[in-house]
């Protein structure tokens, strides 16, 4: 009668504090949150891969699904860039440096990093989709010998929802290609202007059945990139996307996240493009 | 399996005292607010003795049979997920100190269960959420708990609903297995079949009989008049792809125009398991509970983002309840959502009907498919 058990070992539900250690504007509407654990046995067993995210809690207002930002090899502290949408970010956003939260994780599946190994790779940003790529970016720079040619298109409504505009010379500089694009110029703005989309286009692909592309972005902007991309010649198998939808358990158990057949908590929010396909632009799934 | 014990009739009150003389609380069918419900039970006086139900689509009622039968009765709008996946269950707490929150999950002892009257469909349940809160890469600690401690008394139907459909789903109406002790009532009383350690220690204390041919052919005939009552058939023939490749049916629309959105059928559903956690502070604000509450796909916030819903049309969500639970559950769980019990039919205040959904979707996919105006699956993504 007893059903075995299997994976996870701990109590799923419960959070750990963690404290604000840094906690900063970062766009118009968007602050980055980074978090150390109090329990050193905690921040010992805690280790994410690029593209997860982490639930992050505060008591009496609830929980919240953050993708982590920061570099998967920084295990000091765990960075997250947030955008103010609801109760729980804005309270959040407010929160003094030392302020104690819960959280939860990491969850979900990641960017495929360790299977590009060798290959080019073209990463596709739009606003706020730069943050769960961003581990990618760290990951990349660390180990720049092991990989090809490396493109970061990023793309932003105006030059001041940019994100992390102060390190694209460095990124630059490790040998990543970056190119920014905005949808409305200012008259500060001297760069490109225009789609993501018109970025990728023109971007030169040495063989175009072998890099992979990574997206995140509003859906709208991934489903373009991805059939511009595959309209270049890229195989559907080498593509991936970062999708969202409302969590709340984070662990596959109350349903709010489906989408389809998947439960983007658990097997999301990233998904090999091929995966998704047939439901990606069905209305109101 | 050894062969059927006999129980007397009369003998019914003693398996509920034993049971609960070894710390079962003992949870059965009882007649409350005009229904079969589930609640407390403390002896068989306390059972629906004598009356059933007459279930139709979106209707219920009780009616007294013409003998004193036990479980003379098909299932209610209670399902025992409400004692193993209960309506509100603690799953974390938060207190503020001078050192921050500290946070923290519930050790307490779980209730331990005797489930009696557990039906082949609501086994078929039991396993179904068994996938979900136990098998999957995370492990509920609620149900995992509930489920390790309760003792599972299944009774064999004897009769079907009108809204029945379990042949169709092969859930039932036999109880062949997950059980501790399953019953089937004949005239004087029960044949008792054991199916574990734990039931074969109960039974041992009960003062049964071999069961005689006689009795023994007597519960054959019983059983059978349920699988003959079953009127209603649910095709599944392929129902995965039927469903998940017309998800731009216009049939989708018409059932849309009668549902109400009032989330009946996933309250009944004893496999639905949406929930949503609420934050619940005491009154200074220091000490917080987190309650999981049941939820369901039929409510508007339920896939509430980034300012709006992703699911805003009543046809949305009827669409993801009905895929989730004939479709996209195979590929989720390895096994259909539904288990045949009719619940969602005979509850649904206007009466829709899953059966006859399916079949209506079957009808509108081949009309689509005859039909010259069809539009390819290419054609009809719309430009955004």
């Amino acid at each position: 009668m007893k059903p075995a058990a299997t994976a996870h070992p701990h109590n799923p539900w419960l959070a750990h504090t963690v404290r604000i250690v840094n906690i900063a504007s970062a766009a118009p509407g968007v602050f980055m949150c980074d978090l150390v654990f109090e329990d050193p046995a905690a921040a010992g067993e805690y280790s994410y891969l690029p593209g997860q995210f982490n639930m992050l809690y505060l008591p009496g207002l609830g929980e919240i699904a953050i993708s982590i930002s920061g570099d998967p090899d920084a295990r000091a502290c765990v960075a997250h860039t947030i955008r103010e949408a609801g109760n729980v970010t804005r309270a959040l956003s407010q929160l003094p440096v030392g302020a104690s939260i819960g959280l939860r994780g990491p969850f979900g599946s990641h960017w495929p990093v360790e299977q590009c190994r060798g290959r080019d790779i073209v990463l596709v940003a739009g606003g706020i989709g730069l943050a769960p790529l961003r581990p990618v970016v760290c990951h990349l720079l660390t180990h720049r010998d092991e990989f090809g040619d490396l493109t970061l298109i990023i793309g932003a409504r105006e030059p001041a929802g940019l994100l992390y505009p102060s390190e694209y010379e460095a990124w630059r500089a490790h040998g990543i290609d970056v190119q920014v694009t905005v949808d409305r110029a200012d008259c500060s703005w001297s760069g490109k202007i225009g789609m993501v989309t018109n970025v990728l286009d023109r971007i030169p692909l040495r063989d175009a059945g072998q890099p992979v592309l990574m997206t995140c972005g509003p859906e709208v902007m991934m489903w373009y990139t991805v059939q511009l991309a595959l309209g270049r010649g890229m195989r559907p198998e080498s593509l991936f996307v970062s999708l969202e939808r409302n969590m709340n358990c984070a662990i596959g158990l109350c349903g709010h996240c489906q989408f389809g057949p998947e439960f983007l908590c658990k097997d999301g929010p990233i998904f090999r493009y091929d995966r998704v396909a047939s439901i990606l632009k069905v209305d109101d799934l | 399996m050894q062969s059927p014990l006999f129980l007397a009739r009369v003998q019914l009150d003693h398996l509920i005292r034993t049971l609960a003389e070894d710390g079962y609380q003992v949870v059965g069918p009882t007649v409350d607010q005009e229904a079969i419900v589930y609640d407390e039970i403390s002896s068989a006086a306390d059972l629906p003795v004598g009356w059933t139900d007459i279930q139709e689509p979106g209707k219920y009622r009780l009616q007294r049979r013409d003998d004193e039968a036990y479980f003379g009765y098909v299932v209610g709008p209670h399902s025992w997920k409400k004692y193993l996946f209960p309506p509100v269950t603690l799953v974390a707490s938060a207190d503020r100190t001078a050192a921050g929150w500290q946070l923290s999950t519930p050790e307490t002892e779980p209730p331990r269960y005797a489930f009696l009257g557990v039906r082949a469909c609501e086994l078929a349940a039991i396993r179904i959420q068994d996938r979900v809160f136990l098998e999957g890469p995370f492990i509920d600690p609620t149900y995992q708990r509930r489920r390790a401690a309760a003792f599972v008394v299944a009774v064999n139907c004897t009769q079907a609903a009108a809204t029945c459909f379990c042949t169709s789903m092969n859930t039932g109406p036999r109880c062949t297995a997950e059980f501790d002790l399953a019953l089937t009532e004949i005239a004087d009383g029960f044949l008792l079949e054991v199916g574990s350690n734990a039931g074969q220690g109960i039974a041992a204390r009960l003062g049964t009989q071999r069961a005689t041919a006689e009795q023994l052919e007597q519960g054959c005939a019983a059983r059978q008049q349920a699988v003959d009552q079953i009127r209603k058939q649910m095709d599944t023939t392929g129902i995965r792809d039927l469903l998940m490749n017309n998800l731009r049916d216009p049939q989708w629309e018409e059932v849309a125009k009668r549902c109400l959105s009032c989330t009946n059928c996933t309250l009944v559903c004893p496999t639905c398991f949406c929930s949503s956690v609420a934050e619940v502070p005491d009154m200074t604000g220091d000490h917080v509970d987190r309650e999981r509450r049941w939820d369901s796909c039929f409510n508007i916030d339920f896939s509430y983002m980034n300012g709006s819903p992703a699911r805003n049309s009543i046809q949305s969500r009827y669409r993801q309840w009905m895929t989730h639970k004939l479709a996209t559950w195979q590929d989720q769980f390895g096994s259909s959502g539904c288990v045949g019990c009719g619940r969602c039919i005979t509850w649904c205040p206007v009466g829709i009907d899953l059966t006859e959904e399916v079949a209506a979707m079957r009808k509108s996919v081949e009309t689509m498919a005859n039909s010259s105006t069809v539009v390819s699956p290419g054609q009809e993504e719309r430009e955004s």
